[in-house]
């Protein structure tokens, strides 16, 4: 009798401590092994619009005062790691983090992987496909790092084996209908930023790894009854603006070629943590 | 309870023979291919047969692909259109390949021989795996102008390949990976190592070069086999042999890289069965041996990252008699394999 009034009060005792702990909401014990889902949303903005595709009304405008529309755009997010509150650094299985955000395709704008419960501060992720992926076996290719993607929407270079990490394509008036400009008189221009680095010698590497800092936005609280999201902004206008700053009539047409390392740079730069849904 | 342990007993015996007699009936069916095997004086493979074991199934899956025309856009094209076996799996007396819709590209098409021991695809490199090759030419424009994803799409509804893909593979399904894993065994196996020289290294029964083909291998030795290095006759490098810019100005190995130190340089072919292979250089510009022994001689041109062999002493090129020419050809010639060129097991079925 009295063995089962003493396991009636610890367990009314420990369901009350569960509820308060609910309540409060502490920080769950770090532990590698207990995993919970986590969202970084990339949420794609043009300056202090919205991105519309083919936007040929409403044309955005640059700060070099040149108007453009876009027609497409994706990128690779790769390589997903959180850092707690306290410090602790969780790197995604790699084979779970490879994500290709297609513009046009809203239900691709979430990097969805698995990370421990707890409360993270900063997540890091890499533009583009690492050096080591993009030169395993093709049997490690699949999903989104498959390279049978046609030439419109592909992110893959046959010619000079790698990924294309960002891809981005529009249309703008100042561009000339010569061989510097578009020859098609389609006045487009291409943006198709890749190069991991080589594979026997050292060539341009546009791999670049960004930190995001939630700590003013909203630290994302991971547990396994809820989904946290972390929304990130992603402003294209400073693929133009940002650091290394250039005119579309310039540099219509940038792929494989030094000058991508600029516009690389930039892009470490288009990412903003808005806030965090928990 | 007795009884029930002996029939537990016969079952796991009658299962142990089953299961043996299962596997030398495999090894009877398969007894008659080979794999890939290394020619003695070879040197090790670069390939990584470890992520691709050469099967029959796979083999034969990977043939049935190179001579598949689906793998182009209005499946006319296939890769032995511009890899002809008879001209040692390249495009015969075509200086640029010569592709869909009677479109030209802007190089030669390079044999398919001795691929397992190749570093660099492309006569300017930028394809460092044999199983990413072809995805060059399938979605170039000028050459098959197909996707990846149609081709699947194609073969998946042509009814022998779900079985060949299963036998090859152990499941019907068709991936990107299986499809460059099945043509990279075929190509592996087009290894050419039977020609009268490689006769005469092993030894072979009565194997000897004649007197103009030794004094023509002496030649060969002192002024060829830096970059077309025995027993493959290439050294896999990238080389500026001191072409001439085309029109296009290709750039080769530069465009890959961005490094102006690789301005020019191209893919030092291999000179076995150069007898089938003519045109020459990567743009097929020399249509004649001699043609590229004059080139050597006396047309080598000063562009940048001119190769340093070529120019020794302050003069530039290598200087090749009328003589040198007659006995570097004969010996040239002992690199002739007539087996890769007929054997059965590479051609169309």
């Amino acid at each position: 009798m009295k063995k089962t009034l003493n396991f009636i009060i610890i367990s009314a005792i420990t369901i009350a401590i569960t509820a308060c702990t609910k309540k409060n909401d502490p920080t769950p014990v770090y532990n590698p092994a207990n995993l919970a889902s986590l969202s970084v949303e990339f949420d794609n903005i043009v300056g202090d619009r919205t991105l519309t595709f083919n936007n040929t009304g409403s044309l955005y405008t640059n700060t070099a005062g040149e108007k453009f529309s876009i027609s497409k755009l994706q990128y690779f997010i790769s390589n997903i790691k959180v850092t707690s509150t306290s410090g602790n650094v969780y790197t995604v299985n790699q084979d779970s983090s490879y994500f290709l955000i297609k513009g046009q395709d809203k239900a691709t704008r979430f990097a969805k992987v698995k990370v421990p419960e707890g409360d993270y501060a900063k997540v890091t992720f890499t533009i583009g496909v690492d050096s080591l992926r993009s030169t395993m076996d093709i049997s490690k290719r699949t999903g989104a790092l498959d390279p049978s993607g046609t030439m419109d929407d592909g992110m893959y270079w046959g010619w000079n084996s790698g990924y294309i990490f960002f891809k981005l394509e529009g249309n703008s008036d100042v561009i000339s209908n010569d061989v510097n400009g578009d020859p098609t008189g389609k006045k487009q221009f291409k943006y198709h930023i890749g190069g991991f680095g080589g594979y026997s010698a050292p060539t341009i590497n546009n791999i670049h790894t960004v930190t995001i800092d939630l700590t003013a936005g909203g630290i994302a609280k991971v547990r396994k009854d809820r989904q946290a999201n972390v929304h990130l902004l992603v402003d294209l206008m400073k693929v133009f603006n940002g650091s290394n700053s250039f005119s579309i009539a310039a540099h219509p047409n940038v792929m494989f070629s030094e000058f991508s390392t600029k516009i690389s740079a930039n892009l470490k730069e288009l990412f903003k943590h808005d806030h965090t849904e928990n | 309870m007795k009884k029930n342990i002996f029939w537990m007993v016969l079952a796991t015996f009658t299962l142990f023979l089953l299961a043996c007699k299962k596997e030398t009936q495999i090894k009877e069916a398969v007894s008659g291919f080979l794999g890939f095997q290394k020619p003695a004086h070879f040197p090790e493979p670069v390939y990584k047969f470890a992520n691709n074991k050469v099967t029959e199934g796979g083999f034969k899956l990977g043939r049935a692909l190179f001579y598949e025309a689906r793998l182009s856009r209005n499946n006319t094209v296939s890769c032995g259109s511009c890899h002809i076996q008879s001209s040692a799996f390249t495009q015969h007396g075509h200086e640029v390949s010569h592709g869909i819709d009677d479109r030209l590209g802007t190089r030669n098409s390079p044999p398919i021989m001795n691929l397992a021991w190749n570093k660099a695809f492309m006569w300017g490199g930028g394809v460092f795996d044999l199983d990413l090759q072809p995805i060059v030419p399938i979605t170039a424009h000028e050459e098959m102008d197909e996707t990846l994803e149609n081709v699947m799409a194609k073969l998946r509804t042509v009814p022998k390949y779900p079985t060949m893909f299963k036998t090859a593979f152990g499941t019907e399904e068709i991936t990107t990976a299986r499809f460059m894993k099945a043509l990279s065994q075929f190509m592996l196996m087009c290894v050419s190592a039977n020609a009268k020289y490689d006769k005469v290294m092993r030894k072979e029964a009565g194997a000897t070069f004649t007197a103009d083909e030794a004094a023509g291998y002496a030649l060969f030795k002192t002024k060829c086999a830096s970059c077309h290095s025995e027993p493959l006759f290439t050294d896999n490098g990238f080389h500026n042999n001191g072409l001439a810019p085309s029109n296009i100005d290709d750039q080769g190995l530069y465009t890959a890289t961005l490094i102006a130190t690789d301005k020019y340089k191209f893919k030092a072919p291999s000179l076995r069965n150069l007898s089938y292979t003519a045109p020459y250089m990567h743009d097929g510009r020399f249509l004649t041996l001699n043609g590229v022994f004059e080139h050597y001689n006396s047309e080598v041109q000063a562009t940048p990252n001119l190769d340093p062999l070529l120019q020794q002493n302050g003069k530039r090129g290598i200087s090749l008699s009328t003589d040198d020419r007659a006995k570097l050809t004969a010996f040239l010639k002992t690199l002739d394999d007539t087996e890769l060129i007929t054997r059965q097991d590479l051609s169309e079925q």
